[in-house]
């Protein structure tokens, strides 16, 4: 187990280099120039340079890319072109805010997911089955920024249940949370509907029911866990897709995460904020990934971890 | 439900005219027709038949556990302690499953939750209509695996069902059968997936049980020996339908089927062959073969075939331990003679066979026909390849279902350049004839085959390259009885005729001994006897091989039922600490080559 896990931290310091190398080259070869940016549109030739030198743009690359690197071993993310201000300073103020968002994400997937999935399952080939999965499907195929957008409309415009936007409370928290678990919602019903359709086939379902357990029994200790085990494996790549879906969502409801913030330093070309928010979210994702194969085993006691 | 306690005269389980019906895209298949019969209690009944014949939708009709939605019982009744089973409601039929009906079921290895404890598996079925407090329940659990001979059952409690051996999970399985004290225990073919010592065990702790009891039995099998071993009363069914019903001996001494008789002929029964040099089928050896000379007679030899696997782990995943699958073998084929490789799962027979076949990596000398093939790279390896081929066991798995079946006989010719156009069609047809298909079955694909047709298309997809050599792994193991003669027949009919050499791997003693020329018995990984097929079977030296041998059950209701051994034998595992080394049986001659392990 602890070796396990040793290896995999190292795993994940190599992908997290791969990933700073990538993304740096990327914005390198931007056509955009930061230094015009933070210059300004009537600023001399002479001073967008003097810009330049100041922030190391005029450098070769690799050599931009290790003083960056030698920044990042000493936790340093570097600055703000624009703001002025530590980017690591920027994401820690911004970060709660979207854990939050996140966490109510992925509470909205799982408990609309598993419940629908389940449903499904069990009214198999009935109107209530077909229902859950057109929903599903719509869920999983619309855009997460027409989805907020009606959600704003029907539920604040009009009903007036929840904020138009904002942060702060639990009622400011439940439409982005919606928006944002409503695709992986979708993902985790059609997947639990076609695993619980699966195990209820299996030679162990009808073991159970030999022994004269009630129904419920065999549902709730026998099919679903062995339901859920491949939902699990899923929960660690859906925090990939969070971190998409935080720029869209965040921005829609005005919610002060870093997804925000990412999308302000994209329109500005602010590369440091950019290169920061992108390592945090790299590292969301390897996390989340080692914690779902971490949890598996509990679950599944065939999955060793080696 | 309260339930009136059965008049000694009336039968416990009084079935009439059960009719299951299922589902099928072309409306309502018949699979149980009218099947009327009686059990008595603390006596076993078993009911016998080929697959298809629909003896596991009886039993499942019998717990009202058929695959939902597409199965129902469709008529008749099930009348057990003066109630209509087929009547019940769902609450009373809970209450009948467990408590007065107990189930064993085919597969060990997938009847078991896989994600919970056997302690807990167990104790739920213990307190399903009981409520005891946690502690008794405990209790209960270990007595019951006391009872089923689990050693160490304190241990087993905690342990996952992935950690157990087939056969401990049967036992268990058993222990969750008879945890409530059932009057009726029905077994679907509680002993087809295991090994033939492990059945033994299993079938005579089944009688113990039975006896101390006084459990009725209902047994699902297709194994005529099992029957003999185990029958009170037999009922053979076909195409859902009885064939014949009656006392086991009468069945087996006087049937008055056609049908059963048939079943009862096509049993490979071990023994049968005594006193014969010659497989069973066997031509004459001056028709088919002309004499060839004894330093071209060896088609294959082995000499210290060694297959080891590594198991990885820790932080470089590096090896931890070591899989001792094959332990220098040395050993030949002649031409034209089938060879048979014999033992208990994980005992390397099949890992032998790939290593052959050179789908796996291993060490030591393999030359075919006189060529090495160690060290050679893959494409000098290709034309010796060529004189290798195998058929597998499974004939539902090793034929890809997307392709034609004379695509996938014509496959390896094309793979190897040997032909194409008119002269590849006309081969494939030949091949089709000579396995005893019709050349325009080529086109069907092989879900619209039978499991005996499939395994005939394996076979002419394994000659379409003329090779000097068939490895057989367990290729008869999943055809029912008659289909399995008439499978060997073939295989023996293409030795007389061409003279390939078979290396013949099987558990199942009976038709080795039908089929073999000489026999390898296998044990962890090494030669424990080796010789003539008459050296094996009517002079056996080595303990193992007697152990075997006397394992298999004979369909002979009249010889000595076995008796309650007390003894638990478990498989061995191969898995080794590294660094191990491996003792060598050193093999002895006992006289005419008749290799002992000492």
């Amino acid at each position: 187990m602890i070796s396990y896990v040793a290896r995999r931290l190292l795993q994940s310091v190599l992908i997290l280099v791969g990933i700073s190398v990538v993304t740096f080259v990327l914005l390198y070869l931007l056509p955009a120039d930061p230094a015009r940016q933070i210059a300004g549109r009537s600023a001399t030739a002479e001073t967008v340079a003097n810009i330049r030198t100041q922030l190391g743009l005029d450098l070769p690359f690799h050599e931009q890319y290790l003083r960056y690197a030698k920044g990042l071993l000493q936790g340093d993310l570097g600055r703000s072109y624009l703001q002025k201000t530590e980017v690591s300073t920027l994401i820690a103020s911004r970060l709660p805010a979207s854990l939050l968002l996140m966490a109510g994400a992925i509470t909205c997937e799982l408990v609309l997911g598993l419940a629908m999935g389940l449903i499904a399952a069990l009214k198999r080939g009935s109107a209530v089955d077909n229902g859950l999965m057109l929903a599903s499907f719509v869920g999983v195929s619309a855009p997460q920024f027409v989805i907020g957008i009606m959600m704003l409309y029907v539920f604040s415009v009009v009903l007036g249940w929840f904020p138009i936007g904002g942060y702060g409370t639990f009622s400011h928290l439940v439409l982005p949370s919606l928006t944002l678990g409503i695709l992986g919602a979708g993902w985790y019903a059609r997947m639990m509907r076609s695993s619980m359709i699966d195990v209820l086939r299996q030679d162990y379902i009808r073991t159970a029911r030999s022994k004269g357990l009630k129904g419920r029994t065999v549902l709730f200790r026998h099919a679903l866990p062995n339901a859920v085990l491949p939902v699990i494996a899923m929960i660690g790549i859906d925090i990939g897709l969070f971190m998409s879906g935080i720029v869209v969502v965040e921005s829609v409801f005005g919610w002060p995460g870093i997804g925000q913030l990412a999308w302000q330093a994209i329109q500005r070309v602010d590369i440091p904020i950019i290169m920061g928010v992108t390592l945090v979210s790299a590292c969301a994702i390897v996390i989340g990934n080692l914690v779902a194969d971490l949890i598996a085993p509990f679950i599944d006691p065939r999955i060793k971890l080696r | 439900m309260t339930l009136t306690s059965v008049p000694p005269s009336e039968p416990l389980l009084s079935v009439r005219g059960l009719v299951t019906q299922v589902a099928t895209p072309r409306g309502a298949k018949t699979v149980v027709d009218g099947l009327s019969f009686d059990l008595d209690r603390g006596k076993t009944l078993c009911i016998a038949g080929e697959s298809g014949s629909g003896k596991s939708m009886t039993a499942l009709s019998l717990v009202q556990l058929l695959p939902q939605p597409m199965a129902r019982v469709a008529g008749g009744e099930a009348l057990f302690k003066g109630r209509d089973i087929f009547a019940l409601k769902d609450d009373d039929l809970r209450t009948l499953r467990g408590r007065e009906i107990g189930m064993i079921f085919q597969e060990p290895m997938t009847s078991l939750n896989p994600v919970l404890t056997i302690g807990r598996q167990l104790t739920e079925a213990i307190t399903a209509q009981r409520p005891m407090t946690r502690a008794e329940a405990t209790a209960e659990a270990l007595r019951l695996l006391d009872q089923v001979q689990i050693p160490d059952p304190s241990r087993r409690l905690k342990q996952y069902p992935h950690e157990l051996s087939g056969g401990m999970r049967q036992r268990v399985m058993i222990a969750i059968a008879l945890s409530q004290g059932p009057d009726i225990l029905i077994a679907d073919e509680p002993t087809t997936a295991l090994d033939v010592t492990v059945q033994a065990q299993i079938l005579s702790l089944i009688r113990h049980l039975q006896k101390e009891r006084g459990t009725a039995v209902i047994m699902i099998t297709h194994d005529m020996g099992v029957v003999a071993e185990m029958a009170d009363d037999v009922l053979v069914m076909k195409d859902g339908r009885m064939v014949e019903h009656g006392p086991v001996r009468a069945i087996f001494d006087a049937p008055r089927e056609a049908y059963t008789r048939m079943l009862l002929d096509a049993v490979p029964k071990l023994g049968e062959m005594r006193g014969t040099d010659r497989p069973k089928r066997a031509a004459a050896p001056s028709a088919a073969l002309p004499a060839i000379k004894p330093a071209k007679d060896v088609i294959v030899d082995v000499a210290d075939l060694t297959v080891r696997f590594d198991i990885k782990g820790g932080i470089l995943q590096r090896p931890v331990s070591r899989v001792h699958a094959v332990e220098g073998l040395t050993f030949s084929i002649r031409r034209g003679e089938t060879l048979a490789l014999v033992g208990e799962s994980g005992c390397g027979k099949s890992t032998t066979g790939k290593a052959l076949m050179n789908l796996i990596p291993w060490s030591g000398s393999i030359r075919v026909d006189g060529r090495e093939t160690s060290g050679l790279s893959r494409r000098a390896m290709k034309p010796v390849l060529r004189d290798v081929q195998m058929v597998f066991q499974d004939p539902y798995a090793s034929l890809d279902p997307r392709f034609r079946v004379g695509d996938l006989v014509a496959e390896p010719l094309v793979i190897h350049g040997i032909a194409s156009g008119s002269e590849l069609k006309d081969r494939v047809e030949y091949l089709f004839r000579r396995v005893g298909l019709s050349p325009e079955q080529a086109n069907r694909y092989p879900h619209e085959f039978s499991g005996g047709q499939r395994q005939r298309i394996s076979i002419a997809r394994a000659l379409s390259l003329s090779p000097k050599v068939i490895i057989a792994d367990e290729s008869v193991s999943a055809l029912d009885v008659s289909i399995q003669a008439q499978v060997l027949d073939l295989l023996q009919d293409i030795q007389n005729e061409t003279g390939i050499s078979y290396l013949f791997i099987s558990h199942d003693m009976a038709v080795v001994e039908q089929i073999s020329h000489r026999v390898a018995v296998m044990y962890m990984g090494q030669f424990v006897e080796l010789g003539t097929r008459r050296q094996i079977f009517e002079d056996p030296k080595h303990a193992y091989t007697r152990q075997l041998l006397a394992a298999v059950p004979v369909p002979d209701p009249r010889r000595e039922r076995r008796l309650y051994d007390a003894n638990v034998r478990e498989i061995k595992s191969p898995i080794r600490p590294l660094g191990f080394v491996p003792q060598y049986n050193a093999l002895e001659d006992a006289g005419d080559g008749h290799l002992v392990a000492g």
